[in-house]
Parts: C-alpha cells; sequence; structure tokens
C-alpha cells in the first residue's frame, strides 16, 4: 500500500522530475526516468521480508523513497526496524523481495550511504577526538598510510572541517569524544555518515538518549541536510513527535507487515488498528503531538533495553548498552 | 658482576656501556621492543584488550620454559606458545563483540593453569637456571646477536602490518559497526590484531620477563593517551616514552644490582602518574580560568 504523497516536497522540484513519488503517476515517472536516469527510487522494496533465526519478522513491504525524502521507520521495539536498515546496508540477507539501493543491490553503493547504528555512546575514557572520528567516515577504510604530503590531504581535511561546521559541531569538535555530551557525539556521529555526501543517510534512532530540545535540533538538523543537501533520509524513530513535521513518508512496521504514506495517512487509529488487528488508538494532543495507545509491543523476547510505552517521554537511558 | 659506578657523564658512562657487547645488544633489542611493543600496545589499550594481552604475556612464561625444558630455541618457545596463545583466544572470542566480559573467566583460568605449568617446567628442568626469576622478571644479560636479529625480523613484520592494516584498524577498534557497514573486515581484523599482539608480546616478554610486560605493552600507550588525544601524535609520544623507559631502566640495571623489569615498570609508572598529575593541574587551571572569566564577565554585567 502506498497512498499518494499530498505535499510534495518543494525541493524535489528544482532538480527532479516534478512527479517523482506518487506511484500513481508511476508511469509518467518510469517515463521521465528513462528520458533523463534521475527519478528512479533511491530506495526500493518490494515484497521485501526478512527472517531471523528461522522466525520472520516483516513480509510484504514495499517502498519506495525519491532523493531528498524523509522517511522514518516507526513500530514497537523488536519488530525489526534495525533489521530494515541492516537489510539495505546489505549486512544482512532478506528472505524474500527485491531490494535496490541506489539501482544496485544492497552493500554495492559503498561510500553512497551513509550509516548511524542504533546508539552508540563511546566510552568516556575515548582518548580519540570527535574530529578523528569524523575522519574516520571518510578514509578510515583505506589500508596503508596516509602519505603526510600527498595532495589529497588538505581536500579532505578541508572536508572533515566543512562538514563539522554544517552540523554545528565545530566548538567541541577537538575535544575527546568521550568527553561529549549525548548531543554531541550524535552530531559529530551524523557528520561522519555525511562526510563522503552520501545520497542515502540511514540513521537507526538518532534521538534516542537525547534530551527534548537536543532532539528537536538533530531533528531540525536531519531536516536541514535531507531537504537542502537532497539526500534521502531513511530514520528509525522510537517517538515519531520531534520529526513529524520534517517527515515527507513514514513506514509503520507491525509483526508480519507493514503500511507506508504519509504521516497523516499511517498514524491513525484506523490504519494502525488494521495494521496490529487490535484497536490501536492515535490521540492527537492540542500542542499537535501524537499518541499511539493500545498499540502491542512484539512477542519477541527483546534484546531491546527500553520496555513500554511509545510515544511517551524518554528518561534518561544513556547507562544501559544496546545488546543488538 | 660489580656494580660500575655512574660517573654522571653521559659521554663517559656511555662509552663504558658500549663497551660491553653484552650491553649493546641489550640496547639494540630494548629499542626494538619498546618501539613494537608500544606501537601494538596502542592499539591494545585502545581495544580495551588488555586483559587478553596479559594472558598472552603470562604464556610467554611456560613457552620459554618448556623451550628450555625441551632444549628447542628460546625465541621460538616465545614467539610460538604467544602466537598459538593468541589465535586461540580470537577462536574464543569468535561471534562475540569486541571487549566482552564473558570469556575473562574462561580465560583466567587458562591462565592460571598455563603459570602453573610453566612452573612445573621449571621445576622438572633443573638445570643451570637458578629458577624462574629471569623469565617471569626479565633480565638483559644473555641477549645474543642472534636473538637480536630475530627480534628485529619479527618486530619489522609487525610493524608492516600495523602500517597496512593501521587506519582500518583503528576504525574498527573505536567504531565497529560503522567500519563494518562500510566493508572492513573487522573480524579478521580482530583475529590478526591477536596475532599481532601475540608476537609484540613475545617480543617484550625477552625484555621484561612474562609477567612485566605491562610495563612496555600498557604503561607508554596509557601515558601518551592522558597526554594527547591526537592519534598519530599519541602513537608517536607511546613509541618515544616506550623506547625512553627502555633505555633508562638499561643504564639504570647496569649501574645498580636491581632486576630490569622492576627499572623499566617503575619508571614508566612513574611517567604515568605524572601525565596523569600534569592533566589534572592542566584541568584545575582551566577550570579556574574559566571561573575567572565567568566573575568578571558577571561582574561587568
Ligand atoms: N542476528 C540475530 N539473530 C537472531 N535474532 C535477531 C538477530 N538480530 C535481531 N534479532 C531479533 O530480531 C528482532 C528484531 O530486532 P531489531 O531489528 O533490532 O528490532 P527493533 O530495531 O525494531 O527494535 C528482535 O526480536 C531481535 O531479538
Ligand atoms: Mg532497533
Amino acid at each position: 500500500m502506498n497512498p499518494v504523497v499530498a505535499a510534495e516536497p518543494q525541493h524535489n522540484a528544482e532538480r527532479r522530475d516534478p512527479s517523482s513519488a506518487p506511484s500513481s503517476a508511476a508511469s509518467e515517472a518510469s517515463e521521465a526516468s528513462a528520458a533523463d536516469g534521475q527519478a528512479e527510487p533511491v530506495l526500493s522494496l518490494s515484497g521485501a521480508a526478512v527472517r531471523v533465526g528461522g522466525r520472520t519478522l516483516w513480509s510484504g513491504v514495499d517502498l519506495e523513497v525519491q532523493a531528498g525524502e524523509f522517511v522514518a521507520v516507526l513500530g514497537p521495539n523488536g519488530v525489526g526496524k534495525s533489521t530494515l536498515i541492516k537489510v539495505l546496508l546489505g549486512i544482512m540477507p532478506a528472505a524474500e523481495g527485491e531490494i535496490r539501493v541506489l539501482g544496485r543491490r544492497p552493500g554495492e553503493a559503498g561510500s553512497r550511504v551513509g550509516y548511524l547504528p542504533q546508539r552508540r555512546s563511546f566510552d568516556p575514557d575515548l582518548r580519540i577526538r570527535g574530529v578523528d572520528v569524523v575522519r574516520m567516515g571518510l578514509d578510515g577504510d583505506r589500508w596503508g598510510v596516509p602519505l603526510p604530503w600527498s595532495r589529497d590531504r588538505r581536500e579532505q581535511q578541508r572536508r572533515v572541517y566543512e562538514v563539522i561546521e554544517l552540523v554545528g559541531a565545530s566548538a567541541y569538535a577537538h575535544r575527546p569524544i568521550g568527553q561529549c555530551s549525548g548531543g554531541e557525539q550524535q552530531r559529530l556521529l551524523i557528520a561522519q555518515a555525511l562526510v563522503r555526501r552520501p545520497e542515502v543517510l540511514l540513521l537507526d534512532e538518532p534521538l534516542d538518549s537525547l534530551d527534548l530540545p537536543n532532539q528537536s535540533a538533530v531533528a531540525a538538523l536531519i531536516g536541514r541536510i535531507c531537504h537542502q543537501e537532497n539526500v534521502a533520509v531513511v530514520m528509525v524513530a522510537h517517538d515519531v513527535n520531534p520529526i513529524l513535521h520534517h517527515l515527507d513518508r513514514v513506514v509503520y512496521i507491525a509483526e508480519g507487515g507493514a503500511v507506508c504514506g504519509p504521516p497523516s495517512e499511517v498514524i491513525n487509529s484506523e490504519t494502525l488498528t488494521r495494521l496490529y488487528r487490535t484497536p490501536v488508538e492515535v490521540l492527537s494532543t492540542q500542542d499537535g503531538r501524537l499518541v499511539v495507545v493500545g498499540q502491542p509491543e512484539a512477542p519477541a523476547v527483546h534484546t531491546d533495553r527500553h520496555g513500554h510505552g511509545h510515544g511517551h517521554g524518554h528518561g534518561d537511558r544513556r547507562a544501559d548498552r544496546h545488546a543488538g | 658482576m660489580e656494580s660500575p659506578v655512574f660517573s654522571w657523564n653521559p659521554l663517559y658512562d656511555f662509552q663504558l656501556m658500549w663497551s660491553y657487547p653484552f650491553m649493546v645488544n641489550a640496547f639494540r633489542a630494548g629499542a626494538i621492543v619498546a618501539v613494537v611493543a608500544g606501537a601494538v600496545g596502542w592499539f591494545m589499550v585502545l581495544r580495551r584488550q588488555t586483559f587478553a594481552g596479559h594472558t598472552l604475556s603470562v604464556v610467554a612464561f611456560p613457552g620459554a620454559a618448556l623451550a628450555t625444558l625441551a632444549g628447542f630455541s628460546l625465541s621460538l618457545g616465545y614467539f610460538g606458545f604467544c602466537v598459538a596463545a593468541g589465535l586461540v583466544l580470537a577462536l574464543m572470542r569468535r561471534g562475540r563483540e569486541p571487549g566482552g566480559s564473558e570469556e575473562s573467566a574462561a580465560t583466567g583460568v587458562v591462565q592460571a593453569f598455563l603459570l602453573a605449568c610453566g612452573y612445573l617446567f621449571m621445576a622438572l628442568y633443573k638445570g643451570l637456571l637458578e629458577g624462574p626469576q629471569a623469565l617471569l622478571f626479565g633480565s638483559f644479560l644473555g641477549i645474543t646477536t642472534g636473538q637480536v636479529a630475530t627480534l628485529a625480523v619479527a618486530g619489522l613484520a609487525v610493524l608492516l602490518a600495523l602500517a597496512v592494516l593501521g587506519r582500518p584498524l583503528l576504525f574498527a577498534s573505536v567504531d565497529p559497526q560503522v567500519a563494518a557497514a562500510r566493508g572492513v573486515p573487522v573480524r579478521a581484523l580482530s583475529v590478526a590484531f591477536l596475532v599481532l599482539l601475540g608476537v609484540a608480546t613475545a617480543e617484550a616478554a625477552q625484555i621484561t620477563g612474562a609477567l612485566l610486560v605491562f610495563a612496555l605493552m600498557v604503561l607508554p600507550a596509557a601515558t601518551a593517551q592522558v597526554l594527547t588525544a591526537r592519534p598519530g601524535l599519541s602513537l608517536l609520544l607511546t613509541v618515544i616514552l616506550g623506547f625512553a623507559v627502555t633505555w633508562a631502566g638499561l643504564v639504570a640495571a647496569f649501574y645498580r644490582p636491581y632486576p630490569l623489569g622492576f627499572f623499566v615498570t617503575s619508571f614508566a609508572f612513574g611517567l604515568f602518574l605524572l601525565a596523569h598529575a600534569a592533566r589534572f593541574t592542566a584541568r584545575a587551571l582551566e577550570r579556574r580560568r574559566d571561573a575567572l572569566g565567568a566573575a568578571f564577565a558577571g561582574g561587568a554585567a
């Protein structure tokens, strides 16, 4: 199911075929893509399913993401959101379906995909600066020693500082990263994911462990990067509210299947009740926040640490580590 | 050896020490070992694998003891046992995240058993060696030119491997998930690193003895990482510190009738404490300056 995107984001208009997203206009879009080779979706899944340990987490997932779109992946704990990201990265295989990332098989697009795994907080004693961590995103996977006099070096240095500036981390990029706060670390890690100018960003709960002001600041940063730099963002979120007004589309995963579409068409009582086959109520608070009530937790024994409550306040959970 | 007298004239002292071939070999071996142990130790400290390093160093003892007992080359005993132990550790931690704590109990048990085996080999030998002291706590008297050559070849191989693997290894150590997603072979690097750690430990154990390998593997790296958070600079500083404490230890042990391992460890430990004191002072000064600045700004407002 793939409802038509109601508000076409304007940034697409200037660089891309204006009819990029809606699948109802598929024939027109595919003609256009044949013409300029550009409007091909950045990510596409059709009939995708994934199995871990003999158990199907989700199946029949269809999704297309265009350049510059901001897509959130939502759902209860243990339902397979991180797994979806890992499948897109090519770290885990899909059991069924066709998956394309930038027109290639997952894992083949290399540095064109940026990744931020679920909650990493660095050891407070780690004596490596933020700028070095960002730098690793640029050339950390190369073998051999960099020649100090090589011409690329200054260019690379410039790029590292440029991207640190972009995420607003210049003030603390030279501090050991273990001593930076959760929000500061998250910004540096976003810079690391961005440093090679990826066309797709896969972010796994980047707002987790941040306090509310930091959540909205980092959400705004990601929204800005997505729309200004025309980067497609797929972001797993535990709470949709901080990113709600930046979003183009959401993917809501339940045990078994998933629904995709604009936030208003997916996050409502009807759709979620249908998806979970149990009464789910979506309440809207006065300030426009959404609260999902009655959503079942996944039946799995989750290794994930946050137990209950979706869309509620985030306590300080920095101390515990993510096991998976 | 009756202790020569330290003249406080460095030129004269070095000339004197250089006139003994065993001292020349000791200085050469010390330099090689300090550089190799420092470089590998820097990654070990960063990866929080000091327990693995300790295990490998303990394994060096039964290796050397068995070599003595069975009459094969001491170097073979050291390198063979340490590298094999590195591979076993890699096998044991297969399928686990790096830095996992579950294996520590099992590793500890094996470690104790191997230490006991080493002691048994020494007891069985009953030969010229007066006891396990030299193997446990280091000696610099009997280093042959052949041994120096072996150390140099093995050390060069380790340094070359580190030069090739260094950047991805750093990435995989600091940020394994992103590194893996970027195509860095995180698991293979972890195995390769344990092998390098085995070789470096075998080298260091020949100078400081099996129990004091940490003096060269951990202390210089930990000291450097206290002083700076720049990876390149901190690695360089590690190597320089390791080299300095080793040579200073050799000089001290030449003039004073106490074990080399004691001197090297004490010097390294002293520097470690100094580095912490320096950082503490720098932080306190910074805080004070900030407080003064805030007070000044507050007063102006
Ligand atoms: N490698 C694995 N082997 C077996 N089970 C796994 C593996 N990885 C994840 N799982 C299981 O798959 C489910 C989904 O995990 P995950 O994608 O991390 O959920 P989410 O991110 O939605 O909270 C969980 O029940 C987890 O225990
Ligand atoms: Mg997850």
